[in-house]
């Protein structure tokens, strides 16, 4: 017969019977905690309120009440159940590494008890933190079922510091430290003589944990806030990034591909590149609009921007290079910046054609993007359009670099780069 | 030249096409008094039509530009060569220049500016593209550079700080006008420092330069 069909039959038995009937198995129906109760009592046929009012005895009295309702959880199958929570527990390292973990706490513990004489406390403790340990065990290797009604009803029951607004935990924690401060304060106030030098040690202990326990949840809760904070703002920046590398790949190519309505093929290649720059920037982290590793040196990184744009833009890219060096962080800013200048000259100046000229100097990189269009009054441009503002001057005094930009109507415009090579020293 | 309005020019370039794009576009303003598209037939035409300038292509079957400037500048030293290419490779450009030509663009240049540059080959003075202006700074960088050979000559060795904003100015793309404009001074005094780099770079023996040469087995 199946276990099954055991459980069946001991259910069919009379309730009335005091005889213990086989193998005992916690009642998943009759349950306030883990179903030991309800089971122990049809198993035996004793009224549950009676086996609960004992548990609760015994716990009160020496804690070993908890201890057997532990080791009952952990060793009695729940309901129609084949395996107990035990035979998973055994091969589960993490927790049993967990639970001797516990072992100091128990030692403190004892030691605490020792030094205060209260001998109730060290006989207390044991049974409660092998109570503890076994509880680990249990929620590490419960069944699906029951895993899921421990952590949404029985493990929020206890976190009463969790929810702050919670008015009722809020009472809870308020009623322990009160009860914890008090009783730290008598034995502080009320301390016998014979052990009158280390009583106060075990009130000053009971008081901070009662500071504990009121503010702990608090401090937690300051923590992260101020967590919270900085991940916000540390998003509001990625967010000002974002919007740069947008601006400067994608909505540059939509404004191309709404100009070249009329010519497919090159809508196709505009649509093409983009798609290339957008997989290059989710999958494997480059940012659009940048130049990446495939350039070594600057004199490198211009000509490679002088193809993209021309190739991007359909505009002549004339470009003077003086000197070389390496590329670094700040140098790829600055190509990012002076992209952004040369794609301005080619969407709104009307020429067709734009000069680049750079130089490289012992300690600085100046670069030069000309244009001869129909230029513009630098002071009638509201200050925070994103090409010029954020893509131009953010980038270059992000690294120290600075950025003019000269025009009048009519004259062209230049914009003048200038990145310094290293580190300014202050 | 007989007629300052209409400089007389002649094409070498191996491309028809760009012979035939150069005549449209200069044909009001130029008399076309000949085409070559090799070095020898360049060298013998233009030995017989001597015209007021020649537009040069740097690469050239039978011996590139070159050739066609040792060829020509013996017989007939009122020529003006004005050198294009597409390459703007420094060792093409410097060495088209010490070889004799007056001026170096690119063929991206447009017809009103390649209009300009003829005049101002056809009347002695320097032309020198943004290209040419950036690889005579990165040639002349640094001064009296400790790496110059002995016993060179300071005077052509180095350019003045004048000379260099000029340079600087025309790598920025701007033009004669524009340069003598920003730095306050004439556009005959823009062309005459100009002039002078051409002759440094055509004399001098900078280390530089002459490793462009080599490159190009000039020297």
């Amino acid at each position: 017969m199946d276990l099954h069909g055991q459980w069946k039959q001991h259910r069919r038995g009379g309730r009335r019977s005091h005889r213990l009937r086989g193998p005992i198995r916690r009642s998943p129906d009759a349950r306030v905690l883990a179903g030991v109760c309800g089971g122990l009592s049809r198993a035996t046929g004793i009224d549950v309120t009676l086996v609960r009012i004992g548990f609760v005895l015994l716990s009160l009295g020496s804690g070993i009440g908890v201890l057997v309702y532990a080791l009952a959880w952990l060793l009695l199958p729940l309901g129609d159940e084949t395996t107990t929570i035990f035979s998973r527990a055994v091969t589960d390292w993490r927790g049993i590494r967990l639970v001797v973990a516990l072992i100091p706490v128990f030692v403190v513990v004892q030691l605490v008890a020792a030094a205060l004489h209260i001998g109730y406390l060290g006989s207390f403790s044991w049974p409660v933190l092998l109570a503890a340990g076994l509880a680990i065990l249990i929620h590490r290797n419960a069944g699906a079922a029951e895993r899921v009604w421990i952590n949404d009803d029985l493990l929020p029951m206890l976190r009463t510091g969790a929810d702050r607004h919670s008015r009722w935990s809020l009472a809870l924690r308020a009623l322990a430290g009160v009860v914890l401060g008090v009783g730290g304060l008598l034995v502080l106030i009320l301390g016998h003589t014979s052990s009158a030098a280390l009583r106060p040690v075990g009130g000053a202990l009971l008081v901070i944990a009662a500071i504990v326990v009121v503010f702990g949840p608090w401090w937690l809760s300051l923590v992260r806030d101020l967590i919270s904070e900085r991940q916000a703002r540390a998003m509001v920046e990625e967010r000002a990034q974002m919007a740069a590398h947008v601006h400067d790949s994608v909505l540059q190519t939509l404004a191309l591909i709404q100009r070249s309505a009329d010519d497919p093929r090159h809508v196709v290649r505009l649509a093409r590149a983009q798609e290339r720059e957008l997989r290059s920037w989710l999958f494997e982290g480059r940012p659009p609009g940048t130049i990446g590793d495939e350039a070594v040196t600057l004199a490198d990184g211009i000509s490679l921007l002088q193809r993209q744009i021309e190739a991007d833009h359909g505009i002549t890219v004339q470009v003077v290079v003086v000197g070389d060096c390496d590329l670094t962080d700040r140098l790829r800013a600055l190509l990012d910046a002076s992209r952004e200048a040369a794609v301005n000259a080619a969407k709104w100046s009307g020429a067709g054609q734009v000069s680049i000229y750079a130089e490289v100097d012992r300690d600085a990189v100046m670069l030069f993007v000309r244009d001869r269009g129909q230029g513009f009054d630098p002071e009638a441009v509201p200050g925070d359009r994103q090409g010029i503002a954020r893509s131009i001057r953010a980038r270059m005094s992000r690294f120290g670099g600075s950025a003019v930009i000269r025009s009048s109507p009519g004259e062209g415009a230049e914009v003048e780069l200038s990145m310094p090579r290293r580190e300014l020293v202050r | 030249m007989t007629d300052p309005g209409r400089p007389r020019i002649f094409l070498v370039d191996d491309h028809a096409m760009f012979r035939s794009g150069v005549r449209t576009e200069l044909g009001h303003a130029v008399e076309v008094v000949g085409e070559a598209d090799d070095a020898d037939s360049a060298i013998e035409l233009i030995n017989e039509r001597v015209p007021d300038v020649v537009l040069l292509d740097v690469h050239l079957p039978g011996g590139g530009g070159r050739a066609v400037l040792q060829g020509v500048m013996p017989h007939h030293p009122e020529v003006q060569f004005l050198a294009l290419s597409v390459s703007d490779a420094p060792e093409d450009v410097i060495a088209v220049i010490r070889s004799g030509a007056r001026g170096y663009v690119t063929k991206t240049i447009s017809g009103g500016e390649l209009l300009q540059a003829v005049y101002r080959v056809g009347a002695g003075d320097a032309v020198f593209s943004p290209r040419l202006a950036g690889f005579v700074l990165d040639a002349f960088a640094g001064g009296a550079g400790a790496e110059m050979a002995a016993g060179v000559d300071p005077e052509l060795d180095q350019l003045s700080p004048r000379e260099r904003e000029v340079l600087r100015l025309i790598a920025r793309g701007y033009t004669y006008k524009e340069v003598a404009r920003d730095l306050t001074i004439s556009a005959k005094t823009v062309e005459s420092h100009v002039s002078s780099v051409l002759r440094k770079l055509q004399l001098s023996t900078r280390h530089e330069l002459t490793r462009w040469a080599t490159d190009r087995r000039l020297v």
